[in-house]
């Protein structure tokens, strides 16, 4: 299956929360708030819906192009799959929270008051979505406000709308380039940093930069090896000579 | 043995602390393990590494550097006048490997499935590479130290096979200890968008490594003054004396690589921003590094037992510091909470501090950790200088 993405118009979502509800119904997650709009992302909600100025705002998991949590767990607990969605497998897991400490949109959470405690985030609907079928929250979306299809179809989608309506909106797709891409783009009417959007984040992704320095690992070990012992040798044969001087020349004092 | 068992009984101050101490962590471990993280620790999604990983891990690897920084010493650049303090040196190393195996278990949500790193492999994650560095090189500090154990018992036969591979096993210790001390850094890389622009440098895995030889040295200096208070050992302060010359060089260079970093990467205007993390930024340095520094190039202040120790302390500070600076300070404005240990996470951390405390002192009263044992190192021709070479003709 090709690599799907949601993209969400934020111009379009009216906050009504059917995306949060239908998750919750989905993936059987108990009711943790009575307004959508004031929930927190938790082990028990995988999507927020929040009020941001004049805009309403989703929050979810991002399933990066190149994920960090992907890259970051020890014991690949956490895979990016063919249609890109990003998922965790708790038969893997540590529990080392690498992932939610590296994830540069902060979006894992962790089940803090169990005993075997799990990794939560959005699952991309994993398996609907394998039959064919829509993600839940984007089946419910009543406006069109969350769309999902393949990545290539949105993204030729949100440069239409763009270049169609250059007022309406602000020309840039978040999550087109954010860390490598994601799979869950953006379009707004204003700004991102005015949304609250992290806009710092650079172009490249994470992974590369533990890349560079797990890369040399290699060379370390295999130079440095070699020098450790080639110094060992060193001094060591500096020992040996003055060792076979000395015991020469007290042979000789005892021949005398 | 009667009397061994009355002396370890006899209650003094340190020991009834140490009691407390201990009940109160085996408590709070029993918490821990009935009632999940939540109930003893104030992580939270956005703050999900905390003390344990800030002080029990990275402090205490760190902490155990002397361990590969001695061997090179001793055996690779064969600077022999060390041998005596090497195994105290050691056995600190293994200790403090086995407490941060013991804090992980404890910081790790599923813990039963360390194991897991063995043979679900991820070669991208820094955290696998940390995971197979601290498996092996505690089997290496295992084997380093256990001809003390052997000699006590006299197990001639492992002794000597244990004896025959000291030096690959040397070579091994310290190739594990670069990679490990650099990739505790290395954990960080990943979070550039994160962390605090003072800490985050692409250089985080060198300033890791220099500033744990930079502690590994002062450790060597701080137990060898503790311990010849408290056993009445007092060989080595001369030798330890000049490890105090050493440190002015690591941290030398520890210090100019920073600001150099700082320097190149156009953020020298964030050393004077009026905010807490500039302040603990500071703070760090001027401990960890400039103040030692200064005090031990200073002949008068290293050549006395307590100026070496107190500048000894200041880099052992200093390091605590930016160890806790880098996991806690530097991420707490991007988390978007404060986070702070709560009491059970300082307890369980004072825990382990006294088990290591504790092991070590037994270790040194019951095991010959300090004597002058010349058989453990397989290469025992001390350097010998021409000097010594003619005077010895020379005599009659
Ligand atoms: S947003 Fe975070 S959790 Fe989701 S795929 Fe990206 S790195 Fe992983
Ligand atoms: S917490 Fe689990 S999934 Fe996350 S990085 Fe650690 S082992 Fe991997
Ligand atoms: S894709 Fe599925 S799991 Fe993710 S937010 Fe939508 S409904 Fe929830």
């Amino acid at each position: 299956m090709s690599k799907k993405a949601f993209l969400i118009d934020i111009s379009e979502c009216v906050g009504c929360g059917a995306c949060y509800e239908a998750c919750k119904e989905q993936n059987n997650l108990p009711k943790t708030s009575d307004d959508p709009l004031r929930d927190t992302l938790s082990d028990k909600t995988y999507t927020i819906v929040e009020q941001r100025g004049d805009y309403y705002v989703r929050v979810m998991c991002k399933h990066c192009e190149e994920p960090t949590c992907v890259s970051v767990c020890p014991v690949g607990a956490f895979t990016k799959t063919d249609i890109g969605a990003v998922l965790y497998d708790e038969s893997k897991c540590l529990g080392c929270r690498y992932c939610m400490q590296a994830c540069p949109f902060q979006i894992p959470r962790y089940e803090w008051g169990s005993l075997t405690p799990r990794v939560q985030k959005c699952i991309m609907c994993y398996d609907r979505v394998r039959e064919g079928n829509l993600p839940a929250c984007a089946e419910a979306c009543p406006t069109g406000a969350t769309m999902f299809g393949d990545r290539d179809e949105m993204i030729k989608l949100a440069k239409q709308k763009l270049a169609e309506n250059p007022d309406k909106y602000y020309q840039h797709i978040y999550g087109l380039e954010e860390v490598g891409g994601t799979s869950v783009l953006y379009i707004s009417p204003v700004p991102f940093e005015q949304l609250g959007f992290n806009t710092k984040l650079i172009k490249t992704a994470l992974p590369n930069f533990t890349h560079e320095a797990l890369s040399k690992i290699p060379t370390l070990v295999t130079v440095g090896g070699v020098l450790l012992t080639g110094f060992y040798w060193l001094t060591n044969r500096k020992n040996e000579i003055a060792r076979e001087k000395f015991e020469e020349r007290k042979n000789k004092r005892g021949e005398e | 043995m009667n009397r061994v068992i009355e002396r370890l009984l006899k209650p003094t101050f340190w020991k009834v602390v140490a009691t407390v101490i201990f009940i109160l962590g085996i408590y709070t471990i029993y918490i821990r393990f009935t009632g999940g993280l939540a109930a003893v620790t104030n992580l939270n999604d956005h703050f999900p590494w905390g003390l344990w990983i800030g002080f029990d891990i990275l402090c205490g690897v760190g902490m155990a550097a002397g361990g590969f920084t001695l061997c090179a010493i001793v055996y690779i650049f064969n600077i022999k006048k060390f041998k005596p303090i090497i195994r105290p040196t050691i056995l600190t190393a293994f200790l403090g490997y086995l407490l941060v195996i013991l804090a992980l278990l404890i910081d790790l949500g599923r813990p039963w499935a360390i194991w897991h790193a063995i043979i679900m492999w991820n070669p991208r994650s820094v955290m696998f590479e940390v995971a197979w560095c601290v498996m092996l090189y505690t089997t290496v500090l295992f084997l380093e130290f256990s001809p003390v154990i052997l000699e006590k018992f006299n197990v001639e036969k492992i002794l000597k096979v244990i004896k025959a591979i000291t030096i690959p096993l040397v070579v091994i210790g310290i190739l594990l200890s670069t990679l490990h001390q650099s990739s505790l850094g290395a954990l960080y890389l990943i979070v550039p968008t994160k962390m605090h622009p003072l800490w985050y440098s692409t250089n985080l895995p060198w300033f890791f490594y220099l500033s744990a030889i930079g502690v590994g040295c002062a450790m060597i200096i701080f137990e060898s003054y503790l311990s010849a208070k408290a056993f009445k050992k007092n060989l080595e302060f001369e030798l330890v004396s000049d490890i105090g010359r050493w440190i002015v060089v690591v941290m030398s260079a520890y210090l100019t690589w920073r600001f150099m970093d700082l320097l190149l990467n156009d953020k020298l205007n964030l050393l004077f921003v009026n905010s807490v993390e500039t302040y603990l930024f500071w703070l760090e340095i001027l401990i960890g590094a400039i103040i030692p520094i200064v005090l031990l190039s200073q002949n008068k202040i290293r050549l006395n037992r307590l100026g070496l120790f107190i500048s000894a302390c200041f880099v052992i500070g200093g390091f605590l510091l930016n160890r806790l600076n880098v996991s806690v300070t530097s991420l707490q404005a991007t988390a978007g909470v404060s986070y702070f240990p709560s009491v059970y996470e300082i307890i369980v951390t004072l825990f382990l501090v006294t088990i290591g405390v504790v092991i070590f002192n037994l270790a040194v009263q019951y095991l010959p950790v300090y004597e002058k044992t010349k058989e453990t190192i397989p290469v025992e021709f001390e350097i010998v200088t021409d000097e010594e070479l003619r005077t010895e003709t020379i005599k009659p």
